[in-house]
């Protein structure tokens, strides 16, 4: 599983960050910032999945 | 998993065409699909009866001549889009008015909210770092405190004798208050004022009686802004005095601007997703049993509660005609952005008018869509929690005095503004 996160659609609700700090920090402005590269580790992936059906902008995407 | 058919969207309750203006100074309304008003007291009780009712009528988006044209979209998609779509719904107008806003371009009364792109963006980045996440988490000690404070208050009261506290009154409404004044470093007492202000720019939709400038919140404002230029800080209202765009300082009619928006959207709307959670808690004894005993379920709850009881509606004003989903809108118009309707579309969500309470998919729209996302909406949040935690731990039993005393405030911000509420002994 990777995270496609996209920053111009992110407006910094922090729903990412709230369900799923070991995968999303914000930076100082409270926009999210994507702490994984390449695969999702497998304990995680239902707090990735969890990160993505909650944006309400839309801006995670999960590809299996 | 606990549901339940939210009482105020049972049609058999209210009917909200019929009902119309018995009980206001406001014009009856003769037809929801064409004639709604917001600010009428029957919205306020019925309002997601009157969003299905729109949402199913053939034309999900209603119109009415009220306010010089206003439209009333009821669906996630058309709502989205139309948060998104700053070219032709301008942020110059938020609060539907009979008049049209007099617009100091670019930035509005009330900058950032007030203002479109690119200027928007320039005044946001200034105060975003300000209710960061990590720079809210650092308000929390304060909240916590206040909210424990007010409930010593409340449980003196309730063993002094007294059976019926009203917790819109002492508590909900003052969380919020306390704690922006803080930041602002205004003197909490000033908490009356400021609820003046909001009252009259909120519920009266900026249409009540004229003010003279010495009781506006322009005067009360440019008097701390004043003052505090020459005792700097490390409050907000400080770090506005100091703050620059390209090396110019700040407008004093966008320093006080924002001091009017962090106030005026930053208070009545956290107090109204508190009482309404303690609205829906008083009414749900498996809901607060639940919350005590699995404490897990909470981070949900709480994101359940703004979706099924997001106060606020926001409004844009149409800068130039568009065709929007068939309707012919026209430049000067007003158009709705009710994000509660959106979080009820049951095209969006399933199961959208049952709360429940461990909702694990949720993408509610509470704080707005787009560019304008509620800055405040991590403080907003924080607070919600922190009062929830110590309500619950402080009365995990409470129940309605009696449902027909709680009394919803109208326009665009929805909320208990009268929760007497009983205690079991």
């Amino acid at each position: 599983m990777k995270i496609k996160y996209d920053r111009s659609a992110c407006q910094g609700h922090n729903r990412c960050y709230m369900l799923a700090p070991e995968l999303f920090d914000t930076d100082d402005e409270g926009y999210a910032l994507l702490l994984v590269e390449g695969d999702v580790p497998a304990d995680l992936e239902e707090k990735a999945r969890l990160a993505a059906d909650n944006c309400p902008e839309f801006a995670i995407e999960i590809e299996e | 998993m606990t549901d339940f058919q939210s009482p105020d969207t049972d049609p058999g309750r209210h009917d909200p065409i019929h009902d119309a203006g018995k009980s206001s100074g406001r014009p009856p309304v003769t037809d929801w699909l064409t004639d709604f008003d917001h600010q009428h007291p029957d919205y306020a009780a019925t309002a997601p009866a009157i969003w299905e009712q729109v949402r199913t009528s053939g034309c999900p988006i209603a119109y009415s001549k009220r306010y010089g044209g206003t439209w009333l979209p009821t669906r996630h998609d058309d709502i989205a889009a139309i948060s998104k779509d700053f070219e032709h719904f301008s942020s110059q107008g938020v609060v539907v008015t009979e008049y049209r806003p007099d617009i100091p371009a670019p930035m509005g009364y009330a900058p950032p909210i007030t203002s479109d792109p690119p200027f928007h963006q320039v005044a946001r980045s200034i105060l975003l770092k300000f209710f960061s996440p990590k720079a809210i988490e650092g308000w929390e000690p304060v909240a916590r405190e206040t909210c424990r404070r007010l409930i010593a208050d409340i449980q003196q009261r309730i063993t002094a004798g007294e059976a019926v506290i009203d917790c819109a009154q002492s508590y909900s409404q003052h969380v919020p208050v306390m704690i922006m004044a803080d930041m602002l470093s205004l003197p909490r007492e000033d908490g009356d004022i400021f609820r003046r202000f909001i009252h009259n720019v909120m519920e009266e939709g900026g249409g009540g009686e004229e003010l003279p400038y010495e009781e506006t919140i322009d005067f009360y404002l440019d008097s701390h802004v004043a003052a505090r230029r020459n005792d700097l800080g490390d409050d907000l209202i400080s770090y506005l005095c100091q703050a620059d765009i390209e090396g110019m300082a700040l407008l004093d009619e966008h320093v006080r601007g924002t001091i009017a928006l962090l106030i005026i959207a930053g208070i009545d709307t956290t107090w109204s997703a508190i009482g309404a959670s303690l609205w829906h808690m008083a009414q749900h004894p498996e809901h607060r049993s639940r919350w005590i005993n699995e404490p897990s379920v909470q981070p949900f709850a709480l994101e359940e509660f703004l979706r099924f009881y997001a106060p606020v509606t926001m409004a844009r004003l149409l800068a130039k005609d568009i065709e929007f989903e068939q309707c012919p809108m026209k430049a000067g118009e007003w158009t709705l952005l009710p994000f509660p309707a959106a979080n009820r579309d049951p095209a969006f969500f399933d199961q959208a008018d049952e709360f429940i309470m461990d909702r694990a998919r949720n993408r509610h729209s509470a704080f707005g869509l787009g560019i304008h996302r509620c800055i405040g909406s991590n403080l907003a949040r924080m607070e919600l929690r922190v009062a929830m935690e110590e309500w619950m731990r402080a009365f995990p039993d409470f129940e309605l005095a009696d449902p027909d005393t709680v009394a919803w405030s109208t326009g665009q911000v929805r909320g208990p503004r009268a929760l007497p509420m009983r205690f079991p002994a």
